[in-house]
């Protein structure tokens, strides 16, 4: 299982991956007021994004806003043409191709957004919703659509009876369910999941997240779980990725990630994220603090990107880029892009 | 029927009247005397001289479908340089209460009868000129959204000076050194540049810096963060947590933090109190609540959040939704999602509103609920699955 994330270059063996990603990047034009356009600058939202994603399996991408997180999602599912790199899925590189070759693939890569208000049409009924998919992509015949939505709106916890009611009359925890079993109407092999629980009331979140397991383990649907909340990525993915400010910086297993993450970003993360262990005489963690902000991704910081911000900094970071690679006390899988990296162990030992 | 006080629990409102209990000689003593034993009566868990004192709060609007009571009978207080967390799903009333404590309800479309005293001054029933007066400079109000709640179009440095001129007759001069010495003491880079700059100008974190400089900017003795870091990333709201955790150390303000981040009341808050459906259900120190915790509500916030040791175990989240505000169950409005109340005896659970009582008969240790072996359940079955 932990063998996901390999290096790019490595053949393709018969354990091909479902989805591969390779070296994604997505820059944004920006207009500049007094330029003219002579010099262009883009926003480098996602520069150069390398993974890999197995069927069934689960990925969780974990960063602050603006780190590019959602925005590899929307290119996964091609809601956003790439920049450059390739979107392997079953080893046909669907980055670049037009809509109607897309078509079949729309099928098999699907997406959870984060807010359920506006993710739903609130002028159709539930049965509309989800049942365009199924008219899009042909999958049901005349008259037995209402069949296929009700037993979607069953499988994902909601009163078959409920098809003709509009989004507003359902609460935030029933309305992901709905975009849930949208996601679900054309039976994807892969979901993306972007912050699908974050909008949610801390019991509900539990329920949706049980949701989405039972989903995986049903239906054998794998997921790219973009998220910023530590404990549910922990919590759902079996590879975690750290991002920060477009780029990979750690990536391994979740027992590696959290149990002794190398990164000094992924350190910092960690040991911000809030705790309740100490309240149960669980001796609290070490503090790193961040100082500052996250750098503009208009103008990212040379060498290593998260330089700036970074207590172990030295002059090569600023003129050598680390790679993402397997450090030396890393065990397999396990990578990290920091000329200092080592792990420290004692993080999330008390987190919840 | 095991417990004979359980007649008297029929009456919704039975808290209040606990709170307010005269005895013969309290009555012979006089109105000025009776008050000051009903602020005991309130105490917060620490025993301190509370500064902030809510009693038998209740919010009440009407609306097209009748009357919603979104705060019922809430008494908390908070003495200075502490720190109360109010925990809460959304509707449970937790900001509606404290938009009362800013006076921020329209009284034309609001119903607010209890008492909310500052410093021993009432708040409930003041005109709007003199809620002004309290408004911002003995209270301020931290928000969420750091973006809607600055003014886009006057700089982050107008919005100050003018919040510190509000309250003291000074020339601009005067408030600009003022509002300089807030950003740099709320850790604002190059203050003197900032402060020329707009709201757009500021990333998320500066923003609610800003925020927090311009509420703290007359020197408040209460500070009321209505979800300071939700819209924040974690290593920023590590930063601001730090800094209200230092600038309250700085001036012994009280702060009323309201939240729905369990880790966050864990970092931040001396006491905590638990809402329901418009309702205190579990009050106590944070120490009380989150490690022995006393009333099946709070168990399920506790085993929603995923924990390490069952990282692959499936969570158990609370079944069913809140209810709605305007169709409150009878009895324990949470009945419908306890999976305890079988273990009551009858059908307490469905037709009494339990009384907020302490949770080993004495102590500042409340909790709201019927069920008799609380400390016993909570050891044996709870407290394993959290891990």
């Amino acid at each position: 299982m932990s063998q996901t994330v390999r290096p790019i270059d490595e053949p393709a063996s018969q354990n091909e991956p479902l989805l591969q990603v390779r070296d994604l990047k997505m820059h944004f034009p920006i207009k500049e007021a007094a330029g003219l356009g002579r010099t262009k600058k883009v926003v480098q939202a996602v520069d150069g994004v390398s993974f890999g994603l197995k069927a069934g399996e689960s990925l969780g991408l974990v960063g602050e806003s603006g780190c590019g997180k959602s925005t590899t999602g929307r290119m996964i599912t091609r809601l956003l043409t790439p920049t450059a790199g390739q979107i392997l899925f079953k080893g046909t590189d669907i980055a670049q191709l037009k809509e109607r070759d897309l078509r079949p693939f729309r099928r098999e890569l699907q997406i959870v957004f984060q807010d359920p208000y506006s993710s739903l049409n609130p002028r159709q009924t539930v049965s509309n919703i989800i049942s365009t998919p199924l008219r899009v992509h042909n999958l049901v015949k005349k008259g037995k659509e209402l069949d296929r939505v009700q037993e979607l709106l069953e499988r994902v916890g909601l009163n078959p009876e409920h098809h003709n009611r509009y989004p507003n009359e359902f609460s935030g925890g029933q309305r992901q369910r709905i975009g849930i079993a949208r996601a679900l109407a054309v039976e994807p092999e892969v979901i993306i999941a972007d912050e699908p629980v974050s909008a949610l009331d801390v019991s509900i979140q539990a329920q949706v997240m049980n949701l989405l397991e039972d989903l995986r383990r049903d239906l054998g649907i794998a997921f790219v779980f973009i998220a910023h909340d530590l404990g549910v990525v922990r919590h759902f993915c079996d590879q975690v990725a750290v991002m920060y400010l477009g780029k990979i910086v750690e990536q391994g297993p979740r027992e590696q990630i959290y149990g002794a993450p190398q990164h000094p970003y992924t350190q910092a993360l960690l040991s911000a994220a809030p705790d309740l262990g100490t309240i149960r005489g669980v001796p609290p963690k070490e503090r790193i603090r961040l100082v500052g902000d996250v750098p503009s991704p208009i103008d990212p910081p040379s060498g290593c990107r998260f330089r700036t911000r970074c207590w172990k900094a030295e002059d090569i970071c600023a003129t050598h880029e680390p790679p993402l690679e397997p450090k030396p006390q890393s065990t397999p899988g396990h990578a990290a892009a920091c000329h200092f990296a080592e792990p420290k162990i004692d993080l999330t030992a008390a987190s919840a | 029927m095991t417990d004979p006080a359980s007649e008297d629990r029929k009456d919704t409102m039975v808290e209040s009247a606990a709170g307010q209990a005269q005895t013969p000689a309290d009555a012979k003593r006089g109105p000025a005397v009776a008050t000051r034993e009903r602020r005991q009566g309130a105490a917060n868990p620490s025993g301190e001289t509370p500064y902030l004192v809510v009693e038998d709060l209740t919010v009440k609007f009407p609306t097209a479908d009748g009357l919603v009571s979104a705060v019922n009978g809430l008494s908390y207080s908070v003495p200075l340089g502490r720190t109360l967390a109010i925990v809460g799903e959304s509707g449970s009333g937790k900001s509606v209460s404290s938009m009362a404590v800013m006076g921020l309800h329209d009284p034309k479309r609001t119903k607010i009868t209890g008492s909310i005293r500052l410093g021993g001054d009432e708040i409930v029933g003041l005109p709007e000129n003199e809620l002004m007066k309290v408004r911002g400079d003995a209270v301020a109000m931290v928000f969420q959204d750091p973006q809607s709640s600055l003014h886009p179009l006057y700089t982050v440095g107008n919005q100050i000076v003018e919040a510190y001129r509000v309250h003291h007759q000074v020339s601009k001069d005067v408030a600009k050194k003022r509002a300089l010495e807030m950003l740099d003491l709320v850790g604002i880079p190059n203050p003197q540049r900032r402060f020329s700059q707009y709201p757009h100008e500021f990333s998320g974190g500066m923003r609610q810096r800003a925020m927090i400089a311009m509420g703290l900017v007359n020197d408040p003795k209460l500070v009321i963060a209505d979800e300071p870091t939700t819209a924040l990333d974690v290593t920023v709201q590590a930063q601001i947590l730090d800094l209200l955790n230092n600038l309250q150390k700085e001036f012994g303000s009280a702060i009323v933090l309201i939240t729905h981040d369990l880790g966050v009341v864990a970092e931040m808050a001396d006491d905590v109190l638990v809402m329901y459906a418009g309702r205190c259900v579990e009050y106590g120190t944070a120490e009380d609540v989150l490690a022995r915790p006393r009333m099946p509500y709070t168990w399920g916030l506790l085993e929603s959040i995923p924990t390490v040791s069952a990282a692959n175990e499936r969570l158990r989240p609370i079944k069913g939704l809140p209810p709605s505000l305007l169709n409150l169950p009878t009895g324990c409005s949470f009945n419908p999602r306890c999976p305890y109340k079988d273990r009551v005896k009858g059908e307490r659970c469905t037709t009494d509103l339990p009384e907020l009582l302490p949770v080993d008969g004495a102590g500042a240790h409340t909790s709201r609920c019927h069920l008799h072996d609380k400390a016993s359940i909570y050891e044996a079955e709870v407290a394993p699955r959290l891990g």
